[in-house]
């Protein structure tokens, strides 16, 4: 069963901790932030690294590939969606959608690589289709 | 300190009513207040500590110790999701203890039946300040396909399967069926549950527990106070609490929070899993039982499938009765909770007053184990061992 229907997504907000993350996702990029003090990226972003709680952490661009590391397709929704876990190559797991894809054909272990895909409200959020 | 020992379970109540349009939330509250006052064979004038959650109205103890005129000398509203009970049991053993109150009572209760609330379906928003909001209520986590996925990755890891799962909910079926007050009570088969519609994959519809409102309420007092009383004494061996969440992005959906306070909860209660002859676990999904069940040390990692197959966890049939009232899975879940549920049947095997069709003989040891909030993201648990005297 493809996702022809891209249900809506909805939006939260961002704030000051997190507008540098909703601000490079309007220029296509997926940031991830990373500790120079451990090395350790972590997911979700935060100020303060959640390893080794350092405050010296930065944002860094992902390459946007990763495998999935779990999944499941909502199908008592009013348009099925896939949610999922994503290994980053950057090393930390992110919880996404798999979409534009057969959601029979999902598996554990899939490389997948990033798109985004707009909200109702407008800000681009980092999603996931088959390699 | 070690509450071993340092605390009694004198009244536990289960509300009856699975639907209550026409009751209120405080009121629900105050009739299993009253309920296991009455049962504990003591009154709201000896309550002097008073534990509730994020079900509670209002400000929680402020406005239920306010509706319920108590008069109370200490107060806990911690919050870990619907394990929240158990916890409560261990800390107002905790602080009888510590000599903070001598007589605690615990409420639980809720209406997401009545009130029409998509509980498992449905994303919820949050409360922006949350900090993980932003960058998950995009995907649409809702209660189901959270715990979907750790099913899912528990079947990659170690081959469970399907038909492993719905024995889980076979066993609370044929429990259920004693049950006069239960929602669901036709026993169900194995084939049942895996044809079952797909709710989010591997979860079927008779994977996911029931949504019902009621409630529970315990009474838990010092030991001078249970010696007086004319019910039998159950006593608090030992207890555990903790938070697991994402791990700071390296996500590990094989493991529970019961890996930390089951070993916890044993090591406090001087007893080992095999020494226990009945079980409540939290079943908000089948997945949910088989996970903390290896987490508690009952099986081996990856034996959980195996372990709750073939009827293992049916009074009479096999090694570990659990959830003999049917559970979450076919009795009642009140306000999404179900962890008072879970201390209350417990107490029901330990006093012998199960129902004869499900009651364990010789009944002297029993667990109450829970999961709060999303075993997929972030979650609560909580570990209970009591012991009848």
């Amino acid at each position: 069963m493809a996702d022809m229907v891209q249900r809506k997504i909805p939006f939260s907000q961002a704030n000051a901790e997190t507008q540098p993350f909703w601000d490079a996702a309007k220029q296509g990029r997926l940031m991830v932030r990373t500790c120079t003090a451990c090395g350790k990226a972590h997911w979700y972003p935060r100020a303060i690294c959640p390893h080794c709680f350092s405050d010296r952490t930065e944002w860094r661009e992902a390459s946007g590939s990763g495998e999935i590391y779990s999944w499941s397709v909502m199908r008592r929704a009013p348009e099925p969606y896939a949610i999922a876990y994503v290994r980053l190559a950057e090393g930390t797991t992110m919880m996404t959608n798999i979409v534009q894809c057969d959601f029979d054909a999902l598996k554990i272990g899939q490389k997948v690589k990033l798109v985004f895909i707009l909200s109702e409200e407008g800000t681009p959020v980092p999603m996931f289709t088959p390699a | 300190m070690s509450i071993r020992g340092k605390a009694y379970i004198a009244g536990a109540y289960e509300h009856p009513t699975r639907k209550a349009p026409d009751k209120s939330l405080a009121q629900l509250h105050a009739e299993v207040a009253k309920g296991a006052l009455e049962d504990a064979g003591l009154t709201k004038d000896d309550v002097d500590g008073y534990f509730c959650a994020g079900d509670a109205p209002g400000m929680g103890p402020l406005s239920m110790v306010d509706y319920m005129n108590l008069r109370v000398r200490h107060a806990d509203a911690t919050d870990l999701g619907g394990c929240t009970y158990i916890a409560h049991v261990a800390r107002a053993a905790e602080a009888i203890a510590a000599g903070k109150c001598n007589v605690a009572l615990i409420t639980l209760a809720g209406r997401p039946r009545s009130e029409g609330v998509a509980t498992g379906t449905a994303p919820r928003a949050g409360n922006p300040a949350q900090p993980d909001v932003q960058f998950e209520y995009p995907y649409g986590p809702t209660v189901v396909n959270l715990y979907a996925m750790c099913a899912m990755r528990h079947m990659y890891e170690y081959g469970t399967t399907s038909e492993q799962l719905a024995w889980v909910k076979v066993a609370a079926s044929h429990h259920a069926q004693h049950n006069p007050h239960a929602m669901l009570r036709d026993v169900v088969t194995v084939e049942d549950v895996v044809n079952s519609p797909m709710v989010a994959d591997p979860l079927h519809r008779l994977d996911c527990c029931v949504i019902s409102d009621g409630g529970g309420a315990l009474v838990v007092v010092k030991p001078e106070i249970a010696a007086s009383l004319k019910r039998p004494k159950i006593k608090v061996l030992g207890g555990a609490e903790t938070v697991k969440g994402q791990l700071g992005g390296d996500v590990d959906l094989t493991w529970s929070g019961a890996r930390r306070t089951g070993s916890a909860a044993f090591a406090e209660a001087g007893v080992t899993p095999a020494d226990i002859r009945y079980a409540s676990i939290y079943d908000s999904f089948t997945i949910t039982v088989l996970m903390q069940l290896e987490d508690l040390g009952f099986c081996e990692k990856g034996q959980g499938g195996r372990f709750v197959a073939d009827g293992n966890l049916i009074s009479g049939v096999g090694k570990l009765p659990f959830n003999t009232d049917g559970g979450g899975l076919c009795n009642n879940h009140p306000a999404n909770r179900g962890g008072i549920t879970k201390v209350i049947e417990a107490v029901r095997q330990l006093r012998g007053e199960a129902h004869p069709a499900v009651q364990v003989k010789d009944c002297g040891l029993a667990l109450a184990h829970g999961t709060g909030g999303m075993l997929g993201s972030r979650h609560g648990s909580a570990t209970l061992i009591m012991e009848r005297e």
